[in-house]
């Protein structure tokens, strides 16, 4: 339980998925203007990671292991995890209406976020069980939503602020996350 | 323009920067770059699966179905990154290790599928290698560049040599916060660039930045995997 605990701790805030991977930059960057979008973005993301790490975890240790077939773990997990993403859509369009109409949107853009592979990939190279994989999938995509939210709360800020001309719109977002990025390191010293 | 291979080369090199110009495939450009050689290694191995992937699917271009396009290209570029990640580990461990995690992630570099939709699904082999090979270099070079500028500014060492006037190096340049206020300087001198050019009055191209996702080369993040809006087409 420790152990778990630990994990989850370990790849939420202490390496944390964006600001000390630079995975799933992408939506970090583009979708954090207003603190709803982002709240929205990164319930997807933990809702696909979740389901995506449990599924490589199942096809991992089930199948490729036992066939030895582990040289194939990257074709295989892109294209269990871009197929995934659009089943979750499908399911969720049909299923649940009032759920995909708050995550529908942001659904296609996680297909290939390197985040959702990043924690795949991980979880392999570390040689994680199944219950790991998913409680080290889950931890790090909260530590994706903690990043993306801090940095829309800042940003929101930050419109009545007097930026300078060359540093209007981008650059001064990068600024903030590297700051941010300096104020995780205190995390370090958790684990 | 006419297209030959050299345009296309310069064209990847210059005038289409996939990382100075266009901003595409940010991740790794951050990820990797804490030392120039760090940089050069990420961007052989991009550009090694770059250009057999444009080559590969640009003579498969009439073959592939267009509603499973995009599984087809994943498929072909998965191939060759498992390819590059087994001849590094055979060939270059060291550069095998310092990137870990980055080389499979290849396979989700925006630059590799933009790069399939837009130019190698359109245009015959031989171009589309030459515009691998540019592309490739591009990003090399622009890898490369921040490499050596993060290592000598954090670490006071180029490509591992030493140099003597940078006695007391910024640790935090070769630290995952250098990263971010690299790129944003770069970011700010490309804006600084584009302003000037919007006051004299010149026509300024709009960059499909990755933080911009809806630009990013639909292929990249924002299309759906199984297009299901072709027929519309």
């Amino acid at each position: 339980m420790k152990e778990l605990l630990l994990i989850a701790i370990g790849s939420a805030v202490v390496n944390n998925v964006i600001l000390s991977q630079f995975l799933g930059l992408c939506p970090f960057l583009g979708v954090s203007k207003k603190v709803e979008t982002a709240a929205g973005m990164g319930a997807a993301v933990i809702f696909v990671i979740t389901v995506a790490s449990l599924v490589t975890a199942i096809l991992n240790n089930l199948i490729l292991l036992p066939l030895n077939l582990t040289y194939l773990q990257t074709i295989v997990f892109i294209l269990v995890i871009a197929g995934l993403v659009q089943f979750v859509e499908m399911f969720l369009k049909k299923a649940m209406p009032a759920l995909y109409e708050s995550l529908g949107v942001f659904l296609p853009l996680i297909t290939t976020n390197c985040a959702v592979l990043g924690v795949a990939l991980t979880n392999v190279q570390k040689s994680y069980d199944l219950l790991t994989s998913v409680v080290n999938g889950v931890g790090t995509a909260v530590g994706f939503t903690i990043a993306i939210v801090i940095l829309a709360g800042i940003r929101e800020q930050m419109e009545y602020n007097d930026v300078p001309e060359s540093f209007q719109g981008m650059p001064i977002v990068l600024v903030t996350s590297g700051l941010m990025a300096i104020a995780f390191f205190g995390f370090s010293g958790v684990i | 323009m006419k297209q030959t291979p050299f345009e296309r080369i310069m064209n990847g090199l210059f005038k289409e920067n996939p990382t100075f110009v266009l901003m595409l495939g940010m991740c790794p450009t951050l990820a990797t770059t804490t030392s120039a050689i760090n940089g050069a290694g990420m961007g052989l191995s991009t550009t090694a699966v770059l250009v057999f992937s444009n080559l590969i699917i640009s003579l498969l271009r009439k073959i592939i179905p267009d509603r499973v396009r995009i599984p087809g290209y994943i498929v072909v570029i998965a191939s060759l990154v498992t390819i590059v990640q087994f001849l590094l580990q055979g060939f270059v461990p060291a550069i095998n290790d310092s990137l870990g995690l980055y080389i499979p992630l290849i396979v989700v570099n925006c630059i590799i599928l933009g790069r399939a939709e837009s130019y190698a699904s359109q245009n015959g082999p031989i171009m589309s290698a030459f515009d691998g090979i540019g592309m490739g270099l591009g990003f090399t070079m622009a890898l490369t560049l921040l490499g050596a500028f993060r290592e000598i500014l954090g670490a006071g060492t180029v490509f591992g040599i030493a140099i003597p006037f940078m006695t007391q190096p910024a640790t935090i340049f070769i630290l995952a916060p250098g990263a971010f206020f690299v790129l944003a300087c770069l970011t700010a001198i490309q804006n600084k660039i584009k302003n000037g050019k919007k006051k004299a009055g010149l026509p300024v191209k709009e960059t499909a930045g990755c933080g911009d996702c809806a630009t990013c080369g639909k292929a990249g993040c924002g299309g759906k995997f199984f297009d299901t809006t072709v027929e519309s087409k």
